[in-house]
């Protein structure tokens, strides 16, 4: 291989019980950006924008050594966006982020994967035509064999071939997914899929795992399957972020919660927390949502309702004015609409 | 009719030089479509630049056949770096659209007469093969029988030379398939995200598939410079691809033995129609009232049928596994 970049050997990993969790997290402020006593990924002005929509603007956000970090937020909050622009996936406008102090802006993906972040995508990639075996056997770093001139001198892999093996079965071992090695990857259920790509990624060792909605699709026996998983991971000392929509996996194994809105981190909370925050709550369910509609007894909208109901009206005549269609949902009506009922 | 016959010349085809020719190409073929995932549609382009490489160092600057095969290697590899550069890191189809010019932009260049003085233009280069049939064990002038089939002394050590190469290939391919190496080429093929998330360079090793999946074409050149002992430049023509992409899709993608075994029934299945055909129509009394060119056309519309059904029932090709053609999806 041309590129001959080594990863530094893995850091020691920092074990942490419940209780030091806890304690850790007790003296960190609960506002966007807030300072981590361990920070292992500290991410600074991070922007991105495609066309005019900013999709990920990060003014400083900081991820704890050895917890699991929840990431939160409504559909094109910009979670997934950030997770690319980490990983080397995409490329950022502005901005900076390092692992441990050593920036790794500018890097290819396979060389933030050698640094030991290792991701998952939402959509699950299991490499359908490889065996399951040859799925996590893929992840092993450090493969002489994957060499093109190594791999013509079998006996230069063989041994370490055979280690990789036994690992791989130890791991598919831990997922219940050892009866299929010899199975394509594509025989695979969705959720078989999601514990695969686990495993694979578990296969490189990292330091920091990055989970993109790790249990979407997935019914929920699996699902605490998949979360017991991740705990596992946390508890051998690896650093693990993930995306997810569902409220009560976030409360049931994040150590901290960001949660991110139109880009940008809008709130910092341990789980139990995220409930009582009101910007959190705003951003899932809108700042109206608690709001009663009130009528009259021949139905016309009376006080707030009847603010409300003038909003949507002049909008829709905006709307008419500047040639739009209503019939349109996608039109700029909508967005005219909103942005008018968001005004208290 | 003489059935004998007919399988005797249909026979020879199988195992004959154009089959070896074919083969070459499609094992770079399977290089690249089958186990990178890489469209390459100018397979040609590289068999062209091998075999000029021979014929320009020996004819034009009079050279040892050996620098010309080192040129003609040295070239193959380097088209396939100049296109891959700017392709690799897009999406496959660009590849394909950059090969097929490539190839017809070399055929153009090399056939223009504005080159003549180097590349003999239209008329093509000959006489350089020599230094080939005088290491030959046989007897030029001689016509050997094997089983009935006829070879000349030059062809049959042509055919020697050109299956253990082959042979050779198999097993550099093989070991490459059964590597880890192979592994993550089959990764880039199934997924490129997937592979760079754990850390595999995609871009080196679609490069390095490339490059010898082209040098492998550019010696299916040579070999074809050498056996012909002449190099015209429309032979190089697009066709050419796509004869080998129909006998690596025969013989079954991602398979070792596949291209080949697909290089020598596309040939088989050519000329066993168009040998059936000649008798039909030979005689005072003919079977089928055709002429000789509707012959001629006639075999390629049989072998189209015979790939067609061909695919339908075996979509994953002689080779293949149908699995995994099944979970495609």
């Amino acid at each position: 291989m041309p590129d001959t970049t080594r990863p530094d050997p893995t850091p020691p990993r920092t074990v942490l019980g419940a209780d030091a969790r806890a304690a850790l997290f007790a003296g960190v402020d609960r506002t966007p950006g807030a300072a981590k006593p361990d920070p292992i990924l500290v991410v600074d002005d991070l922007c991105r924008t495609f066309g005019g929509l900013k999709a990920v603007d990060v003014s400083h956000l900081e991820i704890q050594r050895s917890c699991i970090t929840g990431l939160i937020g409504p559909n094109g909050a910009g979670k997934t966006t950030l997770f690319n622009l980490l990983t080397g996936f995409d490329r950022p406008d502005t901005g900076t982020w390092a692992m441990d102090g050593v920036p790794l802006g500018r890097l290819h993906p396979h060389q933030v994967a050698r640094r030991g972040i290792v991701r998952t995508f939402q959509l699950t990639k299991a490499l359908s035509k490889l065996t399951v075996l040859d799925n996590v056997r893929l992840g092993a770093r450090h493969q002489t064999g994957e060499r093109m001139v190594g791999a013509l001198l079998p006996w230069t892999w063989r041994h370490q071939e055979r280690e990789i093996t036994a690992h791989a079965y130890e791991l598919l071992d831990r997922f219940g997914l050892a009866a299929k090695a010899d199975d394509f990857a594509g025989s695979l259920s969705g959720g078989q899929r999601k514990l695969l790509e686990m495993a694979r990624a578990l296969m490189t060792e990292p330091t920091v795992v990055m989970l993109d909605e790790p249990m979407a699709g997935v019914n929920p026996a699996l699902t605490q399957n998949l979360l017991g998983h991740i705990k596992t991971l946390r508890d051998d000392g690896t650093t693990v972020v993930f995306v997810e929509h569902d409220m009560d996996v976030i409360r049931d194994i994040s150590d901290w919660v960001v949660v991110m809105a139109q880009g940008s981190v809008i709130a910092e909370a341990p789980p139990d927390a995220l409930s009582s925050d009101p910007a959190v709550v705003d951003a899932y369910l809108g700042s109206h949502h608690d709001q009663a509609l009130e009528f009259d007894d021949e139905g016309n909208p009376v006080g707030a309702t009847a603010e409300l109901a003038d909003a949507l009206a002049d909008a829709e005549a905006q709307t008419l004015e500047a040639g739009g269609d209503l019939s349109d949902p996608d039109a700029a009506s909508t967005d005219a609409t909103a942005t008018t009922l968001e005004k208290p | 009719m003489d059935i004998v016959s007919v399988l005797q010349v249909s026979f020879a085809q199988l195992i004959g030089p154009s089959a070896i020719f074919y083969a070459l190409l499609a094992i770079g073929l399977n290089l690249h479509y089958g186990y990178a995932g890489l469209l390459n549609f100018g397979q040609i382009g590289f068999a062209l630049l091998g075999g000029y490489g021979v014929g320009i160092m020996t004819v034009t600057y009079d050279q040892p056949l050996w620098v010309g095969i080192l040129v003609g290697l040295a070239l193959a590899g380097l088209l396939a770096l100049v296109l891959g550069i700017p392709t690799l890191r897009l999406r496959a189809d660009y590849l394909a659209i950059a090969t097929i010019a490539a190839a017809e932009i070399l055929r153009l260049m090399f056939r223009s007469t504005a080159s003549d003085s180097v590349t003999g233009s239209t008329r093509g280069l000959w006489g350089f093969a020599d230094p080939f049939t005088s290491l030959s064990p046989f007897d030029s002038s001689r016509q050997y029988n094997l089983l009935g089939m006829r070879f000349y002394g030059d062809d049959l050590w042509a055919m020697v030379v050109g299956w253990t190469l082959v042979l050779l290939l198999c097993g550099l391919v093989y070991l490459l398939s059964h590597s880890p190496w192979g592994r993550v080429l089959e990764a880039v093929r199934e997924d490129e995200d997937a592979a760079r998330a754990l850390g595999k360079n995609v871009f080196a090793y679609k490069m390095q598939a490339l490059v010898l999946g082209g040098m492998i074409g550019g010696l299916g050149g040579i070999f074809n410079a050498l056996q012909t002992k002449s190099i015209n430049p429309d032979f190089y023509s697009t066709a050419q691809t796509f004869f080998a992409f129909g006998a690596l899709i025969l013989g079954g993608a991602g398979t070792v033995f596949g291209p080949v075994l697909g290089a020598m029934m596309f040939w088989f299945l050519l000329t066993l129609p168009d040998a059936f055909l000649r008798q039909a129509i030979a005689g005072p009394d003919p079977l089928l009232p055709l002429t000789e060119q509707q012959v001629g056309a006639m075999r390629y519309v049989l072998l189209g049928i015979l790939i067609a059904v061909m695919m339908v029932f075996r979509p994953q090709g002689i080779l293949g596994s149908k699995r995994k053609v099944q979970l495609d999806a």
